[in-house]
């Protein structure tokens, strides 16, 4: 079976360092961090008041007239992706229907859309009227609600939360009839819909995808989650640009918020023929299992993410010394920053010690679904600028954690960058990219 | 060469039964498994009836109860019939030394499985205690002083859609390459179907595939009683799931758990493991349409079978069973009905396609592996299942539901169609392993 060389053609950002990869980029770069208090919700009664909140936007502006009405459809996460595939599918030159129905340029049943997604968690205000409703002496009554509550509810309420829907929605607006998919592997969502999207055109099925995630976490209920679970940090609150600490002596835990990526996923042959720029080749994926029944935290060796990479660098047919930059999950939780640094240097041995590391959750914040994505759309920035900024928040890093990380900025040909994740619930994922030739 | 995929496993957790030859003999028997929502008082929704799996308990399954003791329905469902699918495959669970001859780097999950489900009192609680209706908002406040004391925190981590690949993981030891995917009603045709194509790939010897969803919680119920989906034939809940008739009303929602195992053909031979049937086509399309409605031709429902053909290197003459996606609602049944025709051509109203969603109800993101285990039996027994409840027929739809009684006829190749809310369409196709 032949097997296609997939290469990225374009990409979108919608972050909290700004409404483009373009700024998300920049940002990076003179180490602005997006995280701030949560102005979404009142956040004085949980532990974690801070977030990395998406600048305003309008939904309306980014969908064609033909769609506008499907915009009261969209939860928050839909609409983050619908936004950064709009700036993927520009930045690519690719015209769909949704751009300008004249001047359409892909063949819509080649191209496909495998968005990660996460658990989108339902809005309670929405909620609320039809809830209050359903009240006996006090409490709620589930035989007022079946009678009464329920028909409070708009209709089409469901259709809002399914995680499929930022898929489908973007699929419409674009008219992208080819394979599509939507990966719940919660924070390795972004990487495993980009790998499983590579290997759709490296088997012949697209000639192109649209591929990344997209999650809205700043939301009561899945900060909550977080808290609950003693992911997110409770010490950052008064100083939230230092708050998310990856792999320094005193980070205290991460810290969460909202973003999409895309990246344009492209059969080299079909990016050459339209005379595209590539600015990176997909050449390795690697996946893995974490395997810890305390499912909420990466086990001590990390040797799921340690398997990954391993893949990941044996189908890229690399050796560590190659490697130019690396964009780890570094989420900021101590011990799961731990388990990761050793899981690289397991993989990569002594090189390891060389090899930039730079984490980007201290200024991005943790965004689940959308994590992966959005880094590896910095990575493949870096490639294309030759660059890579300086870690953010790791001033004395943490015992025991041998990683190399970038404090300093630094300019440097990136020959290959490899960006892992792993998530609460096991899965593990890396990703190496090359420079293009 | 790309590598030859077969199934070497099976197991079920489902309404008709926790087994695979339980549940196989329900669906020959005609039997539903539908019945009054005991799950939680549904006795004043619009539908008040559901398939719901019953007495079931996963610790059956496993040694260490305690490392899943927090587990959702989906997650429990998905235990058993991933214990079913591995002893049958002779795939070792729960133990640090696996000497099955697989190596766990090299044994992947992939599941098409849907969030858990909310722990209804301390949720609507929260919020009932939270709103302040005369402002019309939320007290942020006091709902996270509510919340943070109510919550349970594993709770609230197993209602991530990735936790019943999580315990897989666990319980096998699988290292490989796993992914959770939820494509609504097509998520376990799409994991199964991706799943294969990791391991033409070369990226897995192994995958444990399938899908585990309970959408039967009162949010879910009322998201698709509200969107009008759901049948609410309350007077007679086992026959409300009836595909293809003038009468349908709309879908049966039930729950459960199928998991297939899915093996390279070398490791199938060099495990001297018994080979059940083969996988041998995959296709995936999206309508690209409307997100409330399938397109009125069908246009993606035939592009994926269409592509899954291809795949397989068959024309539509070589199928002999089509497992439809069947839901009994007006728009599916009429433009699957459709699909069927503009690809199966002259050959489309003698291939039999029948629903076992007239007995099973619609296992939503479990549905699609549930069914391909049935096309699989079919194959196996010589024998397809019928369309139950098929006693007034739409005029308008023609083809050969096999309606009523299973029919026994050779069958060599199987077709397996699903079709996701929104518009994501998935379908594979089995073949006879002689």
């Amino acid at each position: 079976m032949r097997s296609h060389r997939v290469v990225i053609t374009g990409f979108g950002a919608i972050s909290p360092l700004g409404l483009t990869a373009g700024k998300m980029w920049a940002s990076l770069c003179e180490g602005k961090s997006g995280i701030s208090r949560i102005t979404a919700f009142d956040p004085a009664g949980f532990t974690c008041k801070i977030a990395g909140q998406v600048p305003e936007y309008r939904i309306q502006d980014n969908v064609p007239r033909s769609h506008r009405k499907a915009v009261k459809l969209m939860s928050r996460d839909i609409e983050l992706s619908v936004i950064a595939a709009n700036e993927a599918l520009v930045h690519a030159g690719l015209v769909t229907k949704g751009i300008d129905p004249e001047k359409v340029n892909i063949e819509p049943q080649r191209v496909g859309v495998n968005l990660g997604a996460g658990l989108i968690s339902c809005d309670m205000v929405e909620l609320a009227p039809a809830v209050a409703a359903s009240v006996t002496d006090g409490a709620f009554d589930i035989h007022k609600w079946g009678k009464e509550g329920l028909e409070l509810v708009t209709p089409l309420w469901l259709l809002k939360y399914l995680p499929n829907m930022l898929a489908c929605h973007v699929g419409i607006i674009h008219d992208i009839q080819g394979p599509s998919n939507t990966i719940t592997c919660a924070e390795a969502s972004g990487h495993l819909a980009i790998a499983e999207a590579a290997q759709t055109i490296a088997r012949g099925d697209s000639d192109i995808a649209l591929a990344g995630g997209a999650e809205a976490k700043v939301n009561p209920i899945v900060l909550i989650r977080q808290c609950l679970i003693k992911r997110a940090t409770t010490q950052g609150n008064d100083e939230p640009a230092a708050a998310c600490r990856p792999f320094d002596a005193g980070a205290t835990g991460s810290v969460f918020g909202e973003a999409a990526g895309v990246v344009i996923l492209e059969n080299r042959e079909h990016a050459e023929s339209r005379g595209a720029k590539i600015y990176a080749e997909v050449v390795g994926l690697g996946q893995s299992n974490n395997i810890n029944p305390a499912y909420e935290r990466l086990e001590p060796d990390g040797k799921g993410v340690r398997i990954a990479i391993e893949k990941a660098m044996a189908e890229a047919q690399i050796s560590p010394d190659e490697l130019d930059l690396i964009v780890p999950h570094g989420t900021g939780i101590p011990a799961d920053d731990l388990a990761e640094a050793q899981a690289i240097r397991a993989a990569l041995g002594e090189t390891t010690a060389k090899i930039p590391v730079w984490p980007t959750k201290s200024m991005l914040s943790n965004t689940g679904a959308a994590a992966g994505a959005v880094d590896v759309i910095a990575a493949v920035c870096a490639i294309r600028d030759g660059k890579i900024p300086a870690a953010k928040n790791c001033d004395r890093k943490a015992e025991d954690c041998d990683l190399n990380i970038a404090t300093e900025p630094r300019e440097m040909k990136i020959r290959y960058a490899m960006s892992i994740s792993y998530t609460y619930g096991g899965q593990t994922a890396a990703v190496v990219l090359k420079r293009p030739s | 060469m790309a590598e030859r995929v077969v199934i070497t496993g099976m197991g079920i957790v489902c309404p008709l039964g926790h087994d695979v030859e339980t549940f196989w003999r329900a669906i020959l028997a005609g039997k539903s498994g539908v019945a009054r929502t005991t799950i939680f008082d549904a006795s004043t929704f619009p539908t008040t009836f559901d398939a719901e799996v019953k007495n079931y308990d996963f610790t059956k399954f496993t040694k260490n109860p305690k490392l899943h003791q927090h587990s959702d329905r989906g997650s429990a469902f998905v235990l058993g019939a991933a214990a079913q699918a591995c002893r049958q495959a002779g795939i070792a669970v729960e133990t640090a030394e696996p000497a099955d001859g697989i190596d766990r780097n090299r044994l992947g999950i992939y599941l098409g499985a849907g969030e858990g489900s909310v722990d209804n009192d301390v949720f609507f609680g929260a919020i009932l205690e939270a709103w302040d209706a005369q402002k019309n908002q939320m007290d942020w406040g006091r709902w996270a002083q509510v919340a943070f004391g109510r919550m349970d925190p594993m709770r609230e981590l197993e209602q991530e859609p990735n936790m019943p690949a999580a315990h897989l993981a666990v319980f096998t030891g699988a290292r490989g390459p796993t992914r959770s995917c939820l494509t609504a009603c097509a998520a376990s045709t799409q994991s199964v179907g991706e799943a294969m194509a990791m391991i033409r790939k070369g990226d897995a010897d192994v995958m444990i595939a399938g899908g585990a969803h309970s959408m039967i919680h009162p949010l879910g119920i009322t998201g698709f009683n509200r969107l009008t989906a759901l049948s609410t034939r309350n007077d007679s809940p086992q026959t409300a799931s009836r595909p293809f008739t003038a009468s349908r009303d709309g879908f049966v929602i039930g729950e459960g758990a199928a998991v297939l195992i899915l093996e390279s053909l070398s490791s199938a031979k060099k495990r001297g493991v018994k080979i059940i049937a083969e996988m041998i086509g995959y296709g995936s399309s999206s309508d690209a349409f409307r997100i409330t409605d399938m397109h009125e031709e069908g246009r993606g429902a035939i592009q994926a079978m269409t592509a899954a053909l291809a795949d397989a290197g068959l024309s539509y003459k070589d199928v002999d069973y089509i497992n439809t996606h069947g839901t009994s609602t007006a728009e599916n049944d009429s433009i699957e009905t459709k699909a069927i025709k503009a690809v199966f051509k002259e050959k489309a109203k003698g291939t039999p396609a029948s629903s076992v969603k007239s007995m099973l109800g619609h296992l939503i993101g479990a549905a699609g592996a549930a069914e391909l285990i049935t096309c699989v039996l079919a194959i196996r027994d010589s024998i397809v299942p019928p369309t139950m409840n098929l006693n007034d027929p739409d005029p308008a739809l023609d083809l050969d539901y096999v309606p009523n009684k299973p029919r026994k006829m050779p069958v060599n190749i199987a077709m397996n169609e699903s079709f996701g809310f929104g518009g994501q369409n998935d379908v594979v196709i089995v073949r006879k392993w002689e």
